[in-house]
């Protein structure tokens, strides 16, 4: 009998700083992934957690992954050549086909950026699939930028805003919340546009309902949920808002479904 | 055809029974109940129908014996992971039918959803036998009845107890060549509680609107409730479950990950890392586990959550009444249709 709770180990091969307090861990992949997917991750002994596969290739998958407690403390004392735990892939994941063919706009507030990031790349990498492309960024300052490279890199095909509420005299970038930046995006054929938006719930929110305001239809509207979870297969029932279970039917759903889910 | 055996021959069978079965019914443990010098009736091993309690209710559910309080996933060392076994015994469990409706419940979570099923309640429900206890008549706090909990025919065996015999209908062959030998053929058709004291309305689900989300009912349960979570670990059907790991020695490296029983009523239940909550205030929490009882889980699997056991009623130190609660979102829904 297969036991769904068993997690298996896997290598670390490398890992890297992006902010003071976030950092991303490359481990070894065997797995069929779709952008958007989480791993439950853990120690044996300490904990275990659900973090999103940021980016991944046949070879390797990214988790960039934000210290806050007892695993992710546990995590950060861990380098290249350890063993991790995971179970999974867990969740639906982005339907890439959604925005082939699209003016894609993706609006990202900061760890957001790290379930979307697999798309961006994807997108990044074939041009030629999308009508325009968009991304729009926010951080907090810019010290807690993510991804700094590759977003500039990003820069070069993609029309990327990148965004911090508050800074001080030194940015020379954008500023304030990635809200703003809706306002004043470039949005035409609002038909052959879909949109992404993941962050912090209260960024999600008001991002949605500025779309909506400028005329997008809320069905071409998409977003990534985050809640607790304790087993990620429909089980311990944390995940659970109404009949729906964020581990099961998201955690990407489109807004339609969204905006009817009352935790 | 039902067999009808005197207790005395009742209890040889099951004698003969536990070299193969565990058996588990209602027992009363004096002394532990809730305030002082009161009993506390749970589920407990047996080996006789003496020593199960049959005049009252069950205070906790018989849910643990398949799906335990706390159960170690697996134990680990610096290379190895090992997965503890459970005994070979099967189980037989003394229960009513309210329960083994619940028990479905529990199998719908467990077995159902999601593509994965759940090992661990899986390996331990395969070797479950249910033994119905008929019900004569409800307890004042059951409303089996308005849920569709009363009846039904997953049972093994149907056990109606009288003051010096039992009557069995036997569905299942091994425990019918048991009890037939030098039993009394006897005419009786299994009986169900068909009307409880408490009734209630069932508001059906597609009635069921966000207005009732937002409704201000649930402000009741903000002051009154305390989060104590007894109305779900009393309950046969609540499943939730928080993971919990735990080393032994300084170095990390032995362990084990188990889980533990988790209450939606209870702080934590929703809290995620930067302490960001879902549902602070009780009222939201009330209306979180009513929904799932009597409107989600229905919505997924087309049958209601609840069985009407009662015992949330039975257990909450608020007096907080669950049937009341339903009553209340009915109004609403009720209110909605006549505008
Ligand atoms: C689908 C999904 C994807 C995710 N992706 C990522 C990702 O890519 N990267 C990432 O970094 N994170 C991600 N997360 C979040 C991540 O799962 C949490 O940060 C993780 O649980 C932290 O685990 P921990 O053991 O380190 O923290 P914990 O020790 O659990 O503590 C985390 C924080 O919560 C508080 N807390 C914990 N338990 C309680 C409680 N019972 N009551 C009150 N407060 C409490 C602690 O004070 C602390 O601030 C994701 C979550 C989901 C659901
Ligand atoms: S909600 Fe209450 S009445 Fe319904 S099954 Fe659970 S304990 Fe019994
Ligand atoms: S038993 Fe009563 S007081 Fe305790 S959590 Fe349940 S409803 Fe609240
Ligand atoms: S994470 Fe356990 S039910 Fe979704």
């Amino acid at each position: 009998m297969n036991n769904p709770y068993l997690p298996r180990p896997i290598k670390i091969i490398d890992r890297w700083e992006e902010s003071g307090i976030d950092h991303t861990f490359r481990v070894e992949n065997d797995m069929n992934l779709i952008g958007g997917q989480f791993l439950q991750l853990s120690i044996p002994g300490v904990g275990e957690a659900p973090i999103s596969i940021s980016d991944f290739t046949d070879k390797y998958l990214d988790m960039t992954i934000r210290k806050v407690g007892k695993l992710t403390d546990g995590i950060f004392d861990l380098q290249a050549g350890d063993k991790i735990f995971v179970r999974g892939p867990y969740g639906n994941g982005f339907n890439l086909d959604q925005y082939k063919g699209k003016n894609l706009v993706i609006v990202a507030g900061g760890t957001g950026l790290a379930p979307v990031k697999n798309v961006v790349n994807y997108f990044y990498n074939n041009m030629d699939l999308v009508k325009s492309f968009t991304l729009i960024v926010g951080f907090k300052t810019p010290n807690d930028i993510l991804f700094r490279d590759e977003i500039k890199k990003w820069s070069e095909k993609i029309n990327v805003v990148l965004t911090v509420d508050s800074a001080d005299e030194s940015w020379t970038g954008e500023t304030g919340l990635v809200t703003k930046h809706i306002a004043v995006c470039d949005m035409k054929d609002l038909d052959n546009t879909e949109v992404i938006v993941v962050g912090p719930p209260i960024m999600m929110k008001f991002a949605t309902i500025e779309f909506v305001k400028r005329g997008l239809a809320e069905e071409k509207i998409w977003v990534s949920f985050e809640r607790k979870m304790s087993c990620g297969i429909g089980k311990c029932g944390h995940c659970k808002i109404d009949e729906t279970y964020v581990c099961l039917e998201g955690p990407v759903f489109n807004y339609v479904k969204a905006k009817e889910l009352i935790d | 055809m039902a067999y009808k055996v005197s207790i005395k021959q009742f209890n040889h069978v099951l004698n003969t029974l536990s070299d193969k079965y565990k058996i588990y019914g209602p027992k009363k443990i004096e002394k532990k109940g809730r305030y002082s010098d009161t009993d506390l009736v749970c589920y407990k091993p047996i080996s006789g129908l003496d020593e199960m309690e049959l005049n009252e209710k069950s205070f906790f559910s018989p849910k643990e014996i398949i799906y335990p309080i706390r159960e170690t996933l697996f134990y680990f060392t610096e290379d190895n992971v090992s997965v503890p076994s459970v005994p070979d015994e099967k189980i037989i469990i003394f229960l009513r039918p309210c329960d083994i409706n619940g028990m479905k419940r529990l199998d719908t979570i467990f077995l159902q959803n999601g593509p994965e099923q759940d090992f661990y309640y899986k390996r331990l429900r395969e070797k479950v036998k249910f033994f119905m206890i008929e019900c004569n008549e409800g307890f004042d706090s059951c409303f089996c009845v308005s849920m569709n909990g009363n009846k039904t025919d997953e049972y093994a065996v149907a056990c109606k107890f009288n003051n010096d015999n039992v009557i069995l209908n036997i569905q299942d062959e091994e425990f019918k060549a048991l009890f037939s030998e030098g039993a009394e053929e006897v005419q009786h058709e299994v009986e169900f509680v068909e009307e409880n004291k408490v009734k209630v309305e069932i508001p059906p689900v597609d009635k069921v609107t966000k207005e009732v989300f937002e409704n201000d009912i649930w402000t009741e349960y903000t002051h009154r409730c305390i989060g104590c979570g007894r109305c779900n670990t009393s309950c046969i059907t609540c499943a939730c479950f928080t993971m919990q790991d735990q080393h032994y020695g300084k170095d990390n490296k032995m362990g084990e990950r188990r889980r533990v029983w988790a209450s939606c009523q209870v702080d934590g239940y929703s809290t995620m890392a930067g302490n960001h909550d879902f549902r602070t205030k009780k009222g939201d929490r009330m209306r979180f586990k009513t929904m799932h009882k009597i409107n989600d889980f229905h919505k997924r699997f087309g049958f209601h959550m609840c069985v009407g056991c009662g015992r949330c009623d039975d257990v909450c130190p608020e007096y907080i009444s669950f049937p009341k609660c339903i009553e209340k979102v009915n109004e609403i829904v009720k209110g909605d249709s006549n505008e």
